[in-house]
């Protein structure tokens, strides 16, 4: 028998926060989620699937174990059993993440220390992209502005919406200030750049923007060539910034 | 050669490969899954009207591929980027006897590049001095992800990596193009990173790395080190297919690497037999960048001359026809190309 629909629902919510750490956007919008079975006894199951079966072993370790890890914190499951499908190294992750080994426990000699520095890059480039939505919305929104001005906006110039709320979220998770009056355009370091050097690095945020937008295109497309299924599952991440031509952002924003 | 509108365009197609996938050369399921992750790459970018049968796509042979590149493909020069995955097929995957002798048989239209693995150590070492001298070697294509025994990656800093960059010094083994792929020792890091490129660029000045893909999945990372090195290319493969299902996101890679490393420095590349150089040669000479992505300078035509043939050509020593040359761009040799281009002012 089936557990009440809120188990499933709290069960999806849940892999709902595990985030493709590469395109940043959570699995269960990308279509990774194959299948979800919540059962009366408490136990879970959960299978994930990925655009190909090359894609990079230690970013597919990390959401199959930080799936496990957001199911067994649910406080009603019992056994929990998460399993990447169809993936080169799927015999390995599988049997690790049955056996609770950690990353090191799962791929022995090929593991070194940690994924917390691959995790770390992969936060900062997030925040660097959804600085540079915000600064390009103030920019369009405020035709006039000088572009090395764009290095004295804080946080409270900023727009209520997404893109903004996006940001905040971004600058929490790598440890910077989300107050009024802390600078926008800033390093991982919470650094400000001086005005010389703002319109290249903006230039510099864009084209990390540009790729992680890129690839999460890319990758939705190939899981949906590789599992023709799989587009129902897939949203957009809201206000897609890979689909809004720059005059429509210029509209969004004003 | 390819002529539109009274303009004509020498092809050099920098990254093709004659490739077996078929199951009798499978060597275990990783063969049948990266042929099918390529196969899915093809169906995934293509035109509907240019998409093969997955029988086709296993295997080609050099008859075809001289009928899709050469005459069906405007292509005028191509250059084989052989992948070896020893561990994923019996005679590996690209086909080295078949490819070095069709491109031996057609020296006017082919150029055959070949591979080499830091970890096999000396007896690489030995194995690549006797390749360049039997394929008269002028470059190189690394795979980083390359499987090998227990190791599932290398990176180009590795001390016996510059013992082999050492002797492409020696042996004018000049162009070395770098092709990042998922796996990588140890697996704590991002296999598709490219600072190691970075380094070994500023090491072995006289040496040219052109990045395959440009880098994709971190075109970011890419432009950063290519504009601070004078002798890193960016290579089109991959990256060309985008003209046709996201031309927004071709535009906004074409803008980024013209603004970060400059019309000289970029090499058109079909990827063939992923993809077939026709379409993508058509589809580039129309193409041009939206009028909305303000922050990008046009696409001239003499950019796409050079992109789609000219710069290759020049790094190969391929013959052009005198009144195709092009002289290079009085720009820069390092950093941003378009700084007047940097901010959004305009918009």
């Amino acid at each position: 028998m089936a557990l009440s629909r809120s188990a499933y629902d709290e069960a999806r919510a849940a892999l709902g926060t595990v985030l493709d750490p590469e395109l940043d956007e959570p699995i269960t919008d990308l279509g990774f989620v194959r299948s979800l079975d919540v059962r009366a006894d408490g136990s879970v199951e959960a299978h994930l699937r990925l655009p190909t079966s090359f894609c990079a072993p230690n970013f597919a370790y990390l959401m199959a174990s930080d799936a496990k890890d957001v199911l067994v914190a649910l406080p009603w499951t019992e056994r929990v059993v998460v399993e990447l499908d169809d993936h080169h190294d799927s015999d390995l992750i599988n049997a690790g993440l049955a056996a609770d080994a950690g990353y090191r426990g799962t791929f022995g000699h090929e593991a070194e220390k940690d994924l917390d520095e691959l995790r770390t890059t992969f936060r900062r480039k997030a925040h660097t992209a959804a600085m540079e939505r915000c600064l390009t919305a103030l920019l369009r929104a405020q035709p006039d502005r000088e572009v090395a001005s764009l290095g004295e906006a804080t946080l409270g110039d900023l727009p209520p919406g997404e893109h903004t709320e996006a940001l905040l979220r971004r600058r929490r998770s790598i440890g910077l200030s989300d107050h009024a009056e802390a600078l926008v355009m800033v390093d991982h370091d919470g650094h400000g750049y001086p005005p010389d050097e703002v319109p290249m690095r903006l230039r510099r945020a864009r084209s990390t923007r540009i790729s992680i937008d890129g690839n999460a295109h890319f990758c939705r497309g190939l899981l949906r060539t590789r599992y023709p299924e799989s587009g129902a599952d897939q949203s957009l991440r809201a206000g897609d910034p890979t689909n809004i031509s720059l005059s429509t952002l210029k509209e969004k924003v004003s | 050669m390819y002529s539109k509108d009274g303009e004509s365009y020498f092809i050099v197609d920098a990254h093709i490969a004659l490739w077996d996938a078929r199951p009798e050369n499978q060597r275990n399921i990783h063969g049948k899954q990266f042929i099918d992750c390529f196969y899915d790459y093809h169906r995934n970018l293509s035109p509907e009207s240019e998409v093969w049968s997955y029988e086709d796509y296993l295997y080609q042979g050099g008859e075809r591929l001289m009928k899709d590149v050469f005459e069906d493909g405007y292509v005028d020069h191509a250059i084989f980027q052989p992948a070896n995955l020893h561990e994923f097929y019996n005679n590996g995957f690209g086909q080295t006897e078949e490819a070095s002798a069709l491109a031996k048989a057609h020296p006017d239209k082919l150029t055959y590049n070949h591979n080499f693995d830091p970890r096999n150590g000396e007896q690489g070492l030995e194995q690549l001095r006797a390749d360049a001298e039997r394929f008269g070697l002028k470059g190189l294509k690394l795979y980083t992800a390359e499987w090998n025994g227990d190791s599932r990656g290398w990176k180009l800093t590795d001390p016996w990596a510059y013992r082999y960059f050492e002797a492409c010094r020696e042996l004018g083994i000049t162009n070395i193009h770098v092709h990042k792929g998922p796996t990588i020792r140890p697996l704590d890091r991002d296999a598709f990173d490219v600072a190691d490129i970075d380094h070994v660029a500023s090491d072995f000045t006289d040496l040219n790395f052109i990045v395959e893909h440009v880098g994709l999945p971190r075109l970011e990372d890419f432009c950063w080190i290519a504009t601070q090195e004078p002798n890193v290319h960016g290579g089109l493969a991959v990256a060309m297919p985008f003209i046709h299902t996201r031309p927004r996101y071709f535009a906004q890679i074409i803008g980024e690497l013209l603004y970060w490393i400059g019309e000289d420095r970029i090499q058109f590349s079909s990827d063939y037999a992923i993809w077939t150089p026709r379409w993508l040669v058509e589809r580039f000479v129309d193409f041009q960048i939206p009028e909305d992505l303000t922050e990008y300078a046009p696409l001239t035509t003499v950019q796409r001359k050079k992109i789609l043939g000219l710069n290759a050509a020049k790094m190969y020593g391929l013959d052009v026809p005198a009144e195709l040359r092009l002289p290079d761009a009085d720009e820069t040799q390092t950093g941003p190309r378009q700084p007047e281009q940097a901010d959004l002012a305009t918009v």
